[in-house]
């Protein structure tokens, strides 16, 4: 089976680099292959200058990896299990103790590291992984859907001890996940992998971006102003869409927004589709403005023109939107397909 | 070969063999069985062994007619019950020790091997720096040597039991002899080794830790050969015959371990987790 194919990443020292995509798309064996307990079936593979498959255990020695489950030995109490691995990694003898007890005094678990991990929560056992994960100070950390199956308030523990220990220009993080919210917030760039392939690559803000360095504003009216501010706009700014609270809609020319339009635009529309029908917030007329600076100026031309505003809101396009446009439109594209299959068939 | 990553991986599986009871129960119930009560209902059999009916039932004159010349040598002159508590203790007993090592390996090799891979803790191993001979090495060596203490302890408390409990009708010391010192290392770590080659091969091709047990403690099968060869008088555990068992047992389990060595890398293990 093809796990990862043709992919081709280089990842900067120091930054936070993010590996998205869903179960199965790859990520944990480009996690094998970079560490060199699996071989590639072709090409080649340099991790801070050395070979995985020439050098995995020297390479290994300067990387920290956390497993998607924490894969700690429950029969083991939490200081057992960091103790262990400290002399695996070689710390010095005469500094695992001093080691371990830091560890778990820096991950809140000083309280009950002598007591069996089976014991722990969740929570608990992930800590105790990522605490297990830099014993050795690794220059390189490896991240495999480090929240995944945790609470909010574990995984923004989680995050947060992530945040803190990549905090070092000569730290690198490369973090698999399928939490597009974790990626955007922890990542200085990210590729997205779909069937081992890497699909996009970039940081969140070129990812997000709409293009053209714009950006779509929603200005709240009063609903009885909706259509005399959608026709004085529209005269003056680019304006996409309005709605007024009945609603009632109305979308500038060039299918950009129609929910019904045309099947590229689908997941766009589906994902911006959310909070901004029914909202209570009275009218909104949608402009599109070149930067988030130019909002004030906004602001002032509809004041100018007698159209008081209640709210302005900058619609800001995320990594969930992205990733979900991509997946989407590899649906379609699939559906495209199976019909052309389908096609000389049925015939 | 042995650094301190690879004692702490020793360490480790012999912390986690002796909290869990699935392990440590096998390791404990056969030795009590086999060297414990065993050799209490032997003696007090024992006992009986000078009635004719009972000599007749048990077939022990054609037994005693089968010993090898230096085994008939040493219980010449013994009394009917002590030539049967003689027999039974020493020579019917030795090929049953053999199960002891046997099962020790078997269980914690296939806790060590398959059990680490079923429990999801195999992975962080193998992203550690630990090469896979230091890797294979720590595993081979935490399955042997409980192996081997337990057999040698086991030896020591046989050695005690065995001379209190016939004392009523041996009235001296006579346990051990030459046979039963080659036996226990000798011979026993051979079965060790034997059925630890048998579990590590089976491991690395199934998931869980039963069916590694289960498939591993088909290695016990030769050792039953011994026992019903012994019983049916067709084999005799003296000095010679054991240290020969010893040697194609060392023999068969060291490419045992070999083959699973081959066939140990974690590229491989990797592939199927």
């Amino acid at each position: 089976m093809l796990a990862v194919d043709d992919l081709s990443l280089d990842i900067r020292q120091g930054e936070v680099f993010g590996l998205l995509g869903h179960n199965g798309a790859g990520k944990t064996t480009t996690i094998r292959i970079l560490n060199g307990i699996l071989d590639p079936s072709a090409g080649s593979v340099r991790v801070m200058d050395l070979d995985p498959r020439r050098d995995g255990a020297e390479l290994r020695r300067r990387t920290g990896v956390l497993t998607e489950t924490p894969a700690l030995d429950d029969r083991l109490t939490g200081r057992e299990n960091l103790e262990i691995f400290a002399h695996l990694y070689r710390v010095p003898a005469n500094g695992v103790d001093a080691t371990v007890s830091d560890l778990l005094d820096k991950f809140q678990l000083s309280h009950r590291a002598d007591q069996r991990v089976h014991t722990y929560s969740k929570g608990m056992k992930q800590r105790l992984a990522l605490a297990r994960t830099i014993l050795n100070d690794p220059e390189l950390l490896y991240l495999d859907e480090p929240t995944s199956g945790l609470d909010p308030v574990a995984s923004h523990e989680v995050r947060e001890m992530i945040r803190e220990w990549g905090d070092q220009p000569h730290r690198t993080v490369f973090l698999c996940t399928h939490n597009l919210v974790e990626a955007q917030d922890l990542c200085d760039r990210v590729g997205v992998l779909e069937r081992g392939r890497l699909r996009l690559l970039g940081t969140p803000e070129e990812l997000t971006d709409h293009g053209d360095g714009g950006m779509e504003v929603d200005l709240l009216f009063d609903p009885d102003d909706v259509a005399r501010a959608w026709a004085a706009l529209k005269e003056r700014v680019t304006v996409v869409s309005s709605s007024d609270d009945f609603g009632r809609s109305r979308d500038e020319g060039g299918g950009k927004m129609q929910a019904g339009g045309d099947d590229g635009n689908k997941a766009r529309s589906r994902s911006r589709g959310r909070n901004r029908n029914g909202n209570g917030n009275g009218g909104r007329v949608t402009v599109r403005v070149d930067a988030r600076a130019d909002i004030p100026a906004l602001v002032d031309l509809a004041a100018s023109l007698g159209l008081p505003v209640f709210g302005v809101v900058p619609q800001v396009r995320t990594l969930r939107d992205v990733y979900l446009s991509l997946y989407i439109d590899e649906e379609l594209e699939e559906d495209v397909r199976d019909d052309n299959d389908e096609g000389p068939d049925a015939e | 070969m042995l650094n301190r990553a690879t004692w702490a991986i020793i360490r480790k599986d012999l912390i986690v063999v002796l909290r869990t009871k699935a392990v440590a129960l096998p390791m404990l119930l056969v030795p009590v069985l086999l060297l414990l009560v065993l050799p209490v209902i032997l003696s007090i059999a024992a006992g009986y062994a000078s009635d004719p009916s009972v000599r007749a039932e048990l077939d022990i004159d054609r037994l005693l007619a089968s010993l090898p010349g230096t085994t008939a040598q040493s219980i010449k002159g013994m009394s009917g019950e002590q030539q049967f508590a003689y027999l039974a203790l020493v020579y019917l007993m030795a090929p049953l020790f053999l199960l002891i090592p046997s099962v020790v390996a078997v269980v914690v090799a296939a806790d060590s091997f398959a059990g680490e891979k079923e429990r999801k803790t195999l992975e962080a191993l193998l992203y550690t720096p630990l090469t896979d001979r230091h890797l294979f090495v720590a595993k081979v060596l935490s399955a042997c040597m409980p192996a081997f203490v337990v057999g040698i302890g086991s030896f020591l408390v046989y050695s005690v039991v065995v001379n209190l409990a016939a004392w009523p009708i041996m009235e001296r010391v006579f346990f051990p002899n030459y046979m039963w010192i080659v036996l226990v290392f000798w011979l026993a770590p051979s079965v060790a080794v034997l059925s630890l080659g048998g579990t590590v091969l089976v491991s690395a091709h199934v998931g869980t830790y039963q069916a590694a047990y289960q498939l591993g403690s088909l290695v016990v099968l030769p050792i039953l050969f011994l026992i019903i060869g012994q019983v049916q008088g067709l084999l005799f555990f003296d000095t010679p015959v054991v240290f020969l068992i010893g040697l194609i047992f060392w023999i068969l389990g060291v490419t045992l371990v070999l083959l699973g060595a081959r066939s140990f890398r974690r590229t491989r293990i990797a592939t199927k987790m």
